[in-house]
């Protein structure tokens, strides 16, 4: 079992480790010794925490700023507790060894008392996640072993945890330097009749696999080693909740593609039929249909995750540099990576002190309630309800720089959009000749080429050169102009409903894709939410936006053209683009 | 789950993270104990095979059945099998078994120092080939971005401050204080141009609990491992000048795990037998700062 031991700095989480080995005789012979013997020569006094200060920096500045691990048993279980540092410049390394964590050892000085780290860590444990939870109260010998210290202490902190959402299992007074109640010995401490901090350890229980609750598996990858004459297709990823058997109907969102498993995959075990949260499996499918990596697999008749560009979340921030909202970042959820910005700061909480403020950014150490914008649409859950697919990460320029919880769910302009294209597309009848069959005979791709911009610059003049071109070179392709389904399709509709006119542009294009043509669309002054409508209803990997002039967000253009320059020069740079990305067999 | 269900779990997520994540992948395989179950989680990962090239660093010193078992197992797995060495240094006996420099050094030149500059492609790496069944030049130079290393937390000090996914600057150094937070399973798999990432899928494993793997899924193990009648086994493999065996009368995995529950070994540490640990107080600190495995 993996325990972290939290606290503020010099509060003695290291010396209660220190002991818990040397009492269960968890340390190498001399070990003891030898760290003895150096603290002889350097004319220091031994402690116990210097037994776990095996890097030598560590040593010269007597905190912990990182993480270590160490090992020992009880006559029940074997553990792994984690040493985190409490000194503040190193939050990212205590989290790092909290999340690893299935409980808490929470130290404070029974002199000190509660200090701002005591609030900081407790605050951080609770956003991990980890619910079970002891306070050790260290260093009694300093304050005589005092009951009413120790009950003021208890009274107090439990207040603040309370209020933070967190129940703490049991208090536990000891003096890790003498010795008194981690492992054996009570001590001066007679008085307390609860259990001492190892048989606390013990009535830990481990954490539970969320076997009951709906099946999540984020895509990991995709699998085909036909060179090395295998030829599955292996859909891999781990299960991080629910659970999932051949010939269920599994559906990847939020692609909305579905399928139906055929098998589970595994090396070196026997046949399964079968694969449970927190295995690691690989599954083939009946029919093959696209899926990415990043895709979270679901099964259909159960509660499905939530689709959405945007998100409400509770963020820490440990970056040197503060979460800003002019800058771009990355979002790592689930096995999801994606553009992300923060969008709204609703507060900014200050840990220690429970204390909130409206802020513009969250600097380094802070918790902030905020609202995030995605690229495009992602697929999670709440964090209560799923918590590997209800949190995530904030990566700033090279390294993760914050991490979050998903505290609700929000809709974005592109909900309705969404919801219509899953009913055409569960019920779209699929035509008797086969999409492959159409691409072969024509030797091309279906795809839109959306060419956009500011009014004023000649799209018009650069889509129907294009659509000339196009055709001279045998491709099947047809220049949809919007103008024309203003006084057809759209004249049941009023000019101002642009939503509307945009939506059935849309639908258009993608019937004449079905058809096997290429289209070539032009339109002006298409906002990034007009264009994620349209990526929803032909498929993202369907349509290439071609910006002249404008200014829109480079992660939502495939192809940036000058209007400065000619038609002919603007139409060969397309060409380019479409030979580049495969879209005609024979180019 | 079980206790070795929940490790293969996590190792092989590790695993197909890194896979995700680097164009250049490689994994280093020492042929010891360790890194023969990493070999093993990658082809539980990804079902049989194994999608990337494992290196091997030749310090010219391995007991030779370790060279011998090393290309029974590339040849028989279809492994992309690399191998560097300094070469230089071996050409001029700048070693510590010609008597020339001291334990450290030793370790810094041959494997240290062969380490990054086949890691860089900057010096010649030796490719496997499987049709003439030997090593044939690499025509391949680029440098390896992700770098797949078999070190376990309980191994030693120093280890136990590892993180999943550990960046590595230019220079190999390892900025122990600087490390980026890793989360939920969440790795830093971003890196700047020029430097690299170590990624360590065994470090919650015990040393009982890779016999008990070995054990269990059956994994072909050297035979040095094992006594073979004389009392005596390695329990931590190396170069012959600088290993010692323990005593122990274990002839096979079984009877080593026997050992080890009994709690013989408890009070020594598993790398006792390697003698550069001990030099300088901090040997294997020290020599891992350095970009040491």
């Amino acid at each position: 079992m993996n325990i972290v031991i939290v606290g503020h700095v010099d509060h003695g989480k290291s010396t209660v480790i220190g002991r818990l080995l040397a009492d269960t005789n968890a340390l190498p012979s001399g070990k003891l010794e030898s760290v003895k013997e150096r603290c002889k020569r350097e004319s220091k006094e031994f402690e116990y925490a210097f037994l776990l200060d095996a890097l030598h920096d560590e040593q010269d500045q007597g905190i912990t700023i990182d993480s270590a691990r160490c090992f020992f048993k009880s006559a029940k279980r074997d553990y792994i507790i984690i040493d985190a540092p409490g000194h503040i410049e190193f939050l990212k390394n205590m989290i790092s060894g909290a999340a690893r964590a299935e409980a808490a050892l929470l130290v404070i000085d029974a002199k000190e008392g509660i200090q701002e780290n005591s609030k900081r860590h407790a605050y951080m444990l609770s956003m991990l996640g980890i619910d079970q939870v002891a306070v050790v109260v260290n260093k009694m010998d300093l304050v005589d072993y005092s009951k009413e210290v120790f009950e003021k202490i208890k009274s107090d902190y439990t207040d603040f945890l309370k209020d933070i959402g967190i129940e703490a299992r049991t208090f536990i007074p000891v003096s890790a330097l003498k010795g008194d109640n981690i492992v054996s010995e009570r001590g001066e401490l007679g008085w307390f009749s609860g259990g001492n901090v190892l048989e606390v350890l013990d009535s830990f229980s481990k954490e539970k696999e969320d076997e009951e609750k709906p099946f999540r598996m984020p895509v990991q990858g995709v699998y085909k080693f036909t060179s090395k004459g295998d030829s599955r297709r292996i859909i891999a990823g781990r299960v991080e909740s629910g659970k999932v058997k051949v010939g269920d109907k599994v559906i990847f969102l939020p692609s909305h593609k579905k399928s139906e498993i055929s098998s589970i995959e595994s090396f070196n075990t026997g046949e399964k039929k079968e694969a449970f949260a927190g295995e690691c499996t690989g599954v083939t499918l009946k029919e093959q249909v696209y899926v990415n990596r990043g895709d979270v697999m679901c099964v259909e008749d159960e509660k499905l995750p939530f689709v959405s560009t945007l998100l409400k979340a509770n963020i820490f921030w440990m970056g040197k540099a503060p979460m800003s909202m002019e800058k771009k970042y990355k979002l790592k959820l689930g096995t999801k990576d994606i553009p992300v910005k923060l969008k709204e700061i609703n507060s900014v909480l200050d840990a220690s002190n429970l204390e909130s403020s409206k802020r513009e950014t969250i600097e380094r150490h802070e918790v902030a309630e905020c609202l995030l914008e995605c690229q495009n649409e992602i697929a999670y859950d709440l964090s209560k309800d799923i918590e590997s697919t209800g949190r995530f990460v904030i990566v700033d320029d090279y390294n993760i720089a914050g991490g979050g919880i998903v505290s609700d769910t929000i809709e974005d302009e592109q909900a309705k959009v969404r919801e219509q294209v899953f009913l055409r597309d569960e019920r779209w009848y699929e035509s008797g000749v086969d999409f492959r069959e159409r691409a072969l005979r024509y030797g091309q791709r279906p795809k839109t080429i959306l060419i956009t911009g500011p009014s004023g610059v000649d799209k018009k003049k650069i889509a129907r050169s294009l659509e000339r071109l196009l055709f001279e070179r045998g491709r099947k392709v047809y220049y949809l102009v919007i103008g024309n389904l203003l006084r057809g399709l759209d004249a049941d509709i009023g000019k101002e409903n642009r939503e509307e006119h945009i939506r059935r542009m849309g639908e258009v294009a993608h019937i004449l894709m079905e058809a096997g043509l290429m289209v070539v669309q032009t339109a002006s002054d298409l906002s990034a939410e007009e264009l994620r409508s349209l990526q929803t209803i032909v498929d993202k990997r369907d349509i290439f936006v071609v910006d002249v002039g404008g200014n829109l967000n480079d992660g939502i253009v495939d192809l940036s053209i000058s209007g400065e320059d000619s038609v002919e020069v603007n139409v060969m740079k397309i060409m380019d683009m479409l030979k580049f990305k495969n879209v005609m067999f024979d180019y | 789950m079980d206790r070795l269900d929940a490790l293969e779990a996590q190792s092989v997520y590790i695993f197909r993270e890194a896979f995700a994540n680097f164009k250049n992948l490689v994994m280093l395989w020492s042929i010891g104990k360790d890194s023969t179950v990493l070999l093993w989680l990658a082809r539980k990962a990804f079902f049989g095979h194994v999608p990337f090239p494992l290196v091997h660093v030749d310090t010219g010193f391995k007991i030779p059945e370790m060279i011998r078992y090393r290309d029974e197992m590339a040849l028989k797995w279809g492994l992309n099998m690399v191998v560097g060495q300094n070469k230089e240094a071996l050409g001029e006996k700048k070693t510590f078994p010609d008597g020339k420099i001291n334990r450290i050094e030793c370790c810094k030149l041959l494997k240290t120092q062969a380490l990054r500059n086949t890691l860089s492609g900057e010096w010649t790496r030796y490719r496997m080939d499987h049709n003439k069944r030997k090593y044939v030049e690499d025509s391949n130079k680029e440098p390896y971005t992700g770098v797949i290393v078999g070190v376990r937390s309980d191994e030693e000090g120093s280890r136990s401050k590892e993180r999943y996914f550990s960046p590595r600057d230019k220079e190999n150094e390892w900025d122990i204080a600087g490390q980026p937070p890793e989360l939920w399973n969440q790795f830093n798999t971003d890196f700047k141009p020029g430097t690299h990432i170590r990624i360590h899928p065994l470090l919650d494993w015990t040393e009982l609990d890779i016999w008990r793997y070995i054990e269990r899924e059956n994994i072909p193990t050297v035979s040095l491992y094992y006594d073979q009648g004389e009392g005596k086994r390695y329990r931590s493999l190396g170069c012959y000048p600088c290993t010692s065996p323990v005593e122990s009368t274990a002839k096979n995995v079984r009877e080593i795990i026997v050992e080890l529950e009994s709690g013989k070994f408890k009070n020594i540490a598993e790398r006792s037998g390697r003698e550069q640990d001990k030099e300088d107080g901090g040997g294997l600190e020290i020599l891992r700062r350095d970009g040491y495995m």
